[in-house]
């Protein structure tokens, strides 16, 4: 009894010792990735938190002025108004570049390999690789009242129509938000065709079987089985829409009037053109906050389908 | 697994208390950095040093009269040298702050508002050099609006800029629309100018070549707004001095006429997407009785229209008033942390007194080189715009007539609210008085904030 006591005692140390050692292993293991982590992640943000509460130009003196910054955020009706347009522009980010990109990519799947299929393919995802500052500049081209735009509605008999797309009132917006459209379907397309790939082709022919027609088989089988992948997109895209600035910048710059003025150049404005780094520090936890609001949901929705 | 939960429930919870400890840490600690005080106080000299010298200027792309100016005070002063580093306006101005905050800051820079800079011990204070160089010999008017109280409040006080060329604005006409039309002379009142856009407008031919998409348009609305407003009170809001205000009666009465303008259709119908580059070419290209636009836009104008375009003042309601025109500085601020303050100064002094310099700057930007009013004026071609140009520079200082851009009014007015709020007016969809309301509301929470 009595020996084995004694004998336990240090093997329970050693493996203390071991799991110690294997803790300190790991932690050293993460050391970096933490370090870059907190850096570039932690630091910046808890620096943004804590500039959120100062009246501060960037480098003179600031001064402590607690919530007012935020409340400046939800009282000032045209930093609202950017805020509801960033959403408006859900539609044109997320909505329809999934929705196109479930459509083209049950096509393409239809389609039998070749080069027909390839070219498709390459083309739709070209957009992806234009940086979204060279497309806003491209499209502003193509709005402009003699843009090519115009003119393709002019061959067609629609000059009635015709108008400098982003210095109306009321097309500015959609404008820019097609500009969107138009760079992530090919995202949207060539990630829900590499899910579609992984769907087992046994559930495609079962469903044949049962006598399903395309429309079933797409609610039934395809669908279901690119959740994780739709997941990834909405997340995305609902970023990409609430945080956009480049396609704006350089095409209206929140023009005409503020109809297409979002977050993220109001931001940029606040903070380096008025130099009011307190405000635009606490416009920015709101947008993050905004975001994670919409996106985490998201992510829950999908786990929760998948048990 | 319940272990497990634990132990991750205890990370999790230790992470919070580390990140929210952080936070409060950081929130204790304001951030920024007071004003350095005046530390070490250097000789003031007029005489340029025989050391080798490397002064550095940050400029705006675009503006190459910097590039001609150095070469030619290089070539005059050879121990001298320079670096030039360029950027956009926008960003320049927007990082402004910061590179004079450096630790390397350049010893002369493009600075279009002071803004901030000099309650952050930023820029140098250049009244010791003005004694010593004699500077009161120069336009006080020019000079004014480079100049900043203690309190913050431009106009007077210390001299904190000078300029790299002197502008003024005006009207461009087109003047073989105008012989069409049966337009001989420019308009010496507002009424005479208005006949002369319903002219053009029932000629079918468009009276005002303008662009809003980037604001520009404002040359003609302050420009409506110059001729009601008193001078004074519209300068001391420009100048932010307290309680002045942009709502006074003469700006909504210029900011009404814009509105009967656009109802008028007197502007392009697509003005909002038009920007200055296109509104510049397309009147170029012979579209558009006149134009808005500065001394500086006269010689591509002379160089596509030749001898069909004037250049003239905007006439004031009554016929013999005085002019008021928008001008000023191309200004540059030096760098309080330079370590060149005596030599950036001379070269400073030296554009404005050089004959060589002075000839650089009218033929480069067209502007007036501004500096003693008794020294002679550069060479220009008899005739040409620049001439006009200058010689309209000399009558807005015999009217005593200058006023400042109101884009310079705060650092964030004209992109956030002149810019939005002037597209909704040229377009009828707010009135002048709404106009002049939403843009005071943008300053006082600007100035407020």
């Amino acid at each position: 009894m009595s020996t084995t006591l004694v004998s336990n005692a240090p093997r329970r140390a050693a493996a203390r010792a071991a799991a110690r050692r294997a803790d300190l292993t790991g932690w050293l293991l993460v050391a970096p990735a933490l370090l870059a982590y907190t850096g570039f992640v932690i630091y910046p943000l808890a620096t943004g938190i804590q500039y959120s509460f100062y009246d501060w130009n960037g480098v003179g003196v600031a001064t402590w002025v607690g919530l007012d910054n935020y409340a400046t955020v939800f009282t000032n009706p045209n930093l609202l108004g950017a805020i509801g347009n960033s959403f408006v522009l859900i539609a044109f980010f997320t909505i329809i570049p999934v929705g196109m990109g479930l459509v083209l990519a049950t096509l393409i799947r239809s389609m039998r390999d070749g080069l027909a299929l390839r070219a498709s393919q390459t083309i739709l995802f070209l957009p992806q690789i234009i940086p979204l500052a060279a497309a806003g500049i491209a499209w502003s081209w193509m709005y402009a009242q003699t843009g090519a735009v115009n003119q393709i509605l002019g061959w067609i008999g629609l000059e009635a129509i015709t108008r400098p797309w982003l210095a109306d009132y009321g097309t500015a917006l959609p404008a820019v938000g097609l500009i969107g459209s138009w760079v992530l379907t090919g995202l949207c397309t060539v990630l829900l065709l590499t899910g579609i790939g992984k769907i087992d082709t046994s559930l495609y022919e079962a469903i044949r079987l049962d006598g399903a027609g395309w429309f079933r088989e797409f609610i039934t089988i395809t669908l279901p089985g690119l959740r994780q992948e739709l997941a990834v997109l909405v997340t995305l895209t609902v970023i990409a829409a609430l945080s956009t600035f480049d396609i704006i910048y350089t095409s209206t710059q929140g023009g005409p009037g503020r109809a297409t003025l979002v977050p993220g150049l109001l931001i940029y404005r606040i903070g380096f053109t008025q130099s009011d780094v307190g405000l635009a520090a606490a416009f920015g936890i709101v947008m993050m906050v905004l975001v994670l609001a919409v996106v985490l949901p998201i992510q829950r929705l999908s786990r929760a389908s998948d048990q | 697994m319940r272990h497990h939960s634990a132990h991750r429930a205890r990370v999790r919870a230790a992470i919070g208390t580390v990140a929210a400890g952080a936070i409060l840490a950081l929130a204790a600690c304001a951030p920024g950095a007071e004003a350095p005080t005046d530390g070490e106080q250097i000789e003031v000299t007029t005489e340029l040093t025989t050391e080798e010298v490397v002064l550095t200027i940050a400029d705006e792309t675009g503006f190459p009269v910097t590039d001609a100016l150095t070469e030619e005070f290089t070539k005059q002063h050879p121990n001298v040298t320079f670096e030039i580093t360029r950027d956009t306006f926008q960003n320049l101005t927007a990082n402004a702050p910061r590179l004079l905050a450096g630790a390397n800051p350049p010893d002369l820079i493009r600075l279009p508002t002071i803004g901030e800079t000099v309650k952050d011990g930023l820029i140098a204070n250049l009244d010791p050099w003005y004694e010593a160089y004699g500077w009161d010999a120069w336009p006080a008017s020019q000079l004014a609006p480079m100049r900043m109280s203690d309190e913050g409040i431009r106009g007077s006080g210390s001299l904190y800029q000078l300029g790299l060329g002197y502008s003024i604005t005006g009207i461009f006409m087109n003047l073989e629309i105008a012989e069409r039309l049966g337009i001989t002379a420019p308009p010496s009142t507002m009424a005479e100018f208005e006949e002369m856009l319903a002219t053009a407008k029932a000629a079918g031919e468009l009276p005002i070549m303008a662009g809003d998409s980037d604001g520009v348009v404002n040359f003609v609305v302050q420009a409506a707004m110059n001729q009601f407003a008193d001078k004074d009170e519209f300068m001391s809001w420009m100048f932010n001095e307290p309680g002045a205000t942009y709502n006074t009666p003469g700006n909504v009465q210029g900011a009404e006429l814009i509105r009967t303008w656009a109802d008028a259709g007197y502007f392009p119908s697509d003005i909002n997407a038009i920007d200055y580059f296109t509104f510049v070419t397309r009147f170029s290209e012979g579209e558009g009785l006149f134009t808005f636009n500065g001394n500086w836009a006269a010689s591509g104008y002379q160089d596509a229209l030749g001898d069909n375009v004037s250049f003239f003042l905007v006439p004031p309601i009554n016929e013999g008033d005085g002019h008021v025109a928008m001008g000023a500085g191309n200004s540059f601020s030096v760098a309080a942390g330079s370590d060149n303050l005596n030599e950036i100064v001379y070269f400073l002094n030296w554009i404005h007194t050089d004959p060589a310099a002075r000839q650089i700057i009218v033929d480069v930007t067209g502007a007036s080189p501004g500096g003693d009013p008794t020294l002679p004026l550069p060479e220009v071609a008899p005739g040409s715009l620049i001439e006009s140009a200058l010689e309209m520079s000399a009558q807005i200082g015999a009217d005593n007539g200058q006023v400042d851009f109101m884009a310079n009014t705060t650092a964030g007015i004209y992109a956030g609210s002149i810019i939005p709020e002037s597209q909704l007016l040229v377009t009828s969809q707010i009135t002048g008085q709404e106009f002049v309301e939403r843009v005071q509301a943008f300053y006082e929470q600007e100035i407020g904030g």
